[in-house]
C-alpha cells in the first residue's frame, strides 16, 4: 500500500455528458512518479475520467483533488495551470501551426520546470528536423510525438495519455513507449490510458480497470491475473 | 539538411515590394488624383480596414459580430460630441474616440460574452440597437435627425479644402496599413497562435490551459476601438451624423460581411481582395438601383455555393499562394521528405 500522500486522489466521481452518466462513484488515487494505467472497453468511461481529470468536463470540486486542492470544479485552463496536461486521445494537434508552433503554445503558461523546446527536440530529434513543418502533414507517430512533447512543454506534475497508440504501427508505438521512461520519472506522475492490455500492465505500477462506469478491478500491475482481468473487463 | 526554413516565399517577397510600389503610387494621390477619385478611394480604405477587423473578430476568433456598426456609429458620435460640445480638435477627437470605443468595449463584451453562437450575434446587433437609441436621444448633437460638424471645426482641420481632403485621405490610407499591419503583427505573436490554436481545436486548446475567454476579450476589446476610430475617420470625411447613418447595420455591417465573405474569411488577403469586388460592383452599378443590391445577393450566393472558402480560399488552394507570410514554409526537399515520413 503507498505510503505518501497521493498526488491525485479521486472518491466517489459521477460524471455526466448532460442527462447521461458516465462515471459512477469512481475513486482512486495517483502517488507522486507513479504510472498508473487504465483500461477498459469502449465505452467504460475511460475518457471520460481523462477530461473530468483535466477540467473539460466540470464536476464537484471535492471529487478530484490535485495535491490536495480540490480542482473538480474548475476550468480547464485553470487545471492546466496547476500542472495537469492531457495527451488527448486522436492528438488534437493545431493544423495552422507548425510543429515547433505547436510546442510553444504548450508552454504558453510558463510554468517552471526541466521540460524546453531543447529538451523535446533531445527527446524526439526528428521534431527538431521538423520543426518549421505544419504539425498535421507529419506521419501518425510523429504527429503522437508533437502531441506529447506539446503536453511536457507545460511541465506538468501529473500527465495524462489517452490512447497514444490508437492508429498508430506496432512499430511506432514500440518507440513511443519505448520513450516513456525518459518522460515519467524526476517525479512526474502519469495516467494512461490504452487499449492493449499487455502494454498498459508493462508500462505501470498499478492498473484499473473501468467497466460501464464504474471500477471493476483495481491491483498492482505485476499481480493481476488476465482471468481477473477478462471477468472486470467484461463484466463476466 | 539542405533544405531552407522560411516564413516568407518568393510570391510573398513580390508581393511586399509591389505593395510598397503601390503604397507610395497612393501616398501620393493628392498629386495626381482628383477630388472625387480621393474621395472615393478613402472610402476604400476605410472599408479595407473594416472588413480587417471584422475578420480578425469572426474569422480568427470566432466572434460573429454582426453589431460593429455600434462602434463605427460610436466613434462618428464620439467625434462630434468631442469637437463641438468639449473644444477638442477634430484631430485630437480622432485617437481619443478610438481609447473611448475600447473603454466602452469592456463592458459590452463582459455582457455579451455570456452568449454563444447565434446568440451572440444577435445580442452584438440589440447592444447596437441599444447604442442608436441612446444617440437619438443626445438633443445637443441632433436627437434623431443629427447634426452637421460646424465650419470652423472643419476649417481648423486644414488650411483650404484640398489640403483637407488630403489630410482625410492620409488618415484613411495610414489607418488601412496600420490596421493590416497590426493584424498581421497580431497574427504572428502568441496571441496569434492562441487564437489560431483555439479555431484549430477547441478542446486541445483549452487543456493546454488557453484562456478562451480572455483571448477573445483581447481581440473583442482592440477591434472595437479601431472601429470606433475608423468610425470618427469615416465621419470627418462625411461632416454630417444622424444616428441611422452611424448606426447602420446595412452600411457597417452587412456590406463588411460581405466583403470578408467573398474575399476569403480567416485569410488576411481576403479582406483586401473582397474590398475591391465590392467596390468594382457598386461603380459600375450603383446606378441601377435594386438590380446592383439583386446583383450582390447573386455573387454572394454564388461565391458561398462554389467558393466556400472565398475567392483568395479558391486562388490559394489551386496555387497554394501566401501574399501574408503567417505560416510557415520548408524550402527544399519537402516533398520527399513527407513522403519518406508517411511510411514511418
Amino acid at each position: 500500500m503507498p505510503m505518501s500522500e497521493p498526488i491525485l486522489a479521486i472518491s466517489g466521481l459521477d460524471a455526466h455528458y448532460g442527462d447521461f452518466q458516465a462515471l459512477f462513484g469512481v475513486s482512486l488515487t495517483v502517488e507522486p512518479g507513479e504510472v498508473l494505467a487504465i483500461i477498459g472497453a469502449n465505452g467504460a468511461g475511460k475518457s471520460t475520467l481523462m477530461r473530468s481529470i483535466c477540467g473539460l468536463i466540470r464536476n464537484a470540486p471535492g471529487a478530484i483533488r490535485f495535491r490536495g486542492e480540490a480542482i473538480g470544479g474548475l476550468r480547464a485552463d485553470q487545471v492546466a495551470a496547476r500542472g495537469i496536461a492531457l495527451v488527448p486521445e486522436g492528438r488534437l494537434l493545431f493544423a495552422s501551426l507548425s510543429v515547433e508552433e505547436n510546442l510553444i503554445i504548450g508552454g504558453q503558461m510558463g510554468r517552471p520546470g526541466p521540460w524546453s523546446l531543447a529538451r523535446i527536440y533531445e527527446l524526439f530529434p526528428i521534431l527538431r528536423e521538423r520543426r518549421r513543418v505544419p504539425a498535421t502533414e507529419l506521419s501518425g507517430g510523429q504527429q503522437q510525438m508533437v502531441a506529447i512533447g506539446r503536453a511536457l512543454m507545460a511541465n506538468p506534475g501529473l500527465l495524462l495519455l489517452d490512447e497514444i497508440s490508437l492508429g498508430l504501427a506496432p512499430v511506432v508505438i514500440k518507440a513511443i513507449y519505448e520513450a516513456l521512461p525518459g518522460i515519467v520519472g524526476g517525479g512526474m506522475a502519469a495516467v494512461i490510458v490504452e487499449q492493449d492490455i499487455a502494454r498498459a500492465l508493462s508500462v505501470s505500477a498499478r492498473v484499473y480497470c473501468l467497466q460501464e462506469g464504474h471500477v471493476a478491478l483495481a491491483g498492482n500491475s505485476g499481480d493481476v491475473t488476465r482471468e481477473a482481468i477478462a471477468a472486470a473487463y467484461f463484466g463476466m | 539538411m539542405s533544405q531552407r526554413v522560411t516564413r516568407s516565399s518568393r510570391l510573398s517577397q513580390g508581393a511586399a515590394v509591389l505593395g510598397l510600389l503601390v503604397l507610395i503610387l497612393l501616398a501620393a494621390a493628392p498629386w495626381w488624383a482628383g477630388r472625387a477619385d480621393m474621395r472615393l478611394m478613402g472610402e476604400i480604405f476605410l472599408y479595407l480596414s473594416l472588413a480587417t477587423l471584422w475578420n480578425l473578430l469572426a474569422g480568427y476568433a470566432g466572434l460573429v459580430s454582426v453589431g460593429q456598426q455600434a462602434y463605427v456609429g460610436l466613434g462618428g458620435y464620439a467625434l462630434f460630441a468631442l469637437t463641438i460640445l468639449a473644444g477638442v480638435p477634430a484631430l485630437w477627437a480622432i485617437p481619443l474616440a478610438g481609447l473611448l470605443g475600447a473603454l466602452v468595449a469592456v463592458p459590452v463584451a463582459a455582457l455579451i460574452f455570456r452568449l454563444r453562437g447565434a446568440y451572440f450575434a444577435i445580442g452584438t446587433w440589440v447592444i447596437a440597437e441599444v447604442f442608436r437609441l441612446g444617440a437619438a436621444q443626445v438633443s445637443a448633437l441632433g436627437g434623431g435627425s443629427g447634426t452637421s460638424l460646424p465650419a470652423d471645426v472643419v476649417r481648423a482641420m486644414a488650411s483650404g479644402r484640398d489640403a483637407r481632403e488630403a489630410l482625410a485621405y492620409w488618415l484613411a490610407l495610414g489607418v488601412a496599413m496600420a490596421v493590416i499591419g497590426l493584424a498581421f503583427a497580431i497574427l504572428r505573436s502568441r496571441l496569434g497562435l492562441a487564437l489560431m490554436a483555439l479555431r484549430d481545436n477547441e478542446l486541445a486548446a483549452r487543456s493546454l490551459g488557453i484562456n478562451i475567454w480572455r483571448t477573445k476579450f483581447i481581440v473583442y476589446v482592440a477591434t472595437a476601438g479601431l472601429t470606433t476610430l475608423i468610425g470618427a475617420l469615416i465621419f470627418v470625411q462625411k461632416l454630417r451624423i444622424s444616428p441611422d447613418a452611424g448606426f447602420s447595420v446595412n452600411d457597417w455591417t452587412a456590406f463588411v460581411i460581405f466583403i470578408v465573405v467573398i474575399g476569403g474569411i480567416g485569410t488576411l488577403e481576403g479582406p483586401i481582395i473582397g474590398t475591391l469586388v465590392f467596390f468594382a460592383l457598386r461603380e459600375t452599378m450603383a446606378d441601377m438601383g435594386s438590380v446592383y443590391l439583386i446583383a450582390l445577393g447573386v455573387v454572394a450566393i454564388v461565391v458561398m455555393l462554389r467558393a466556400p472558402a472565398g475567392i483568395w480560399g479558391l486562388i490559394r488552394a489551386r496555387t497554394g499562394a501566401e501574399l501574408f507570410p503567417i505560416s510557415h514554409r520548408v524550402r527544399g526537399t519537402t516533398t520527399k521528405e513527407t513522403a519518406d515520413g508517411k511510411k514511418a
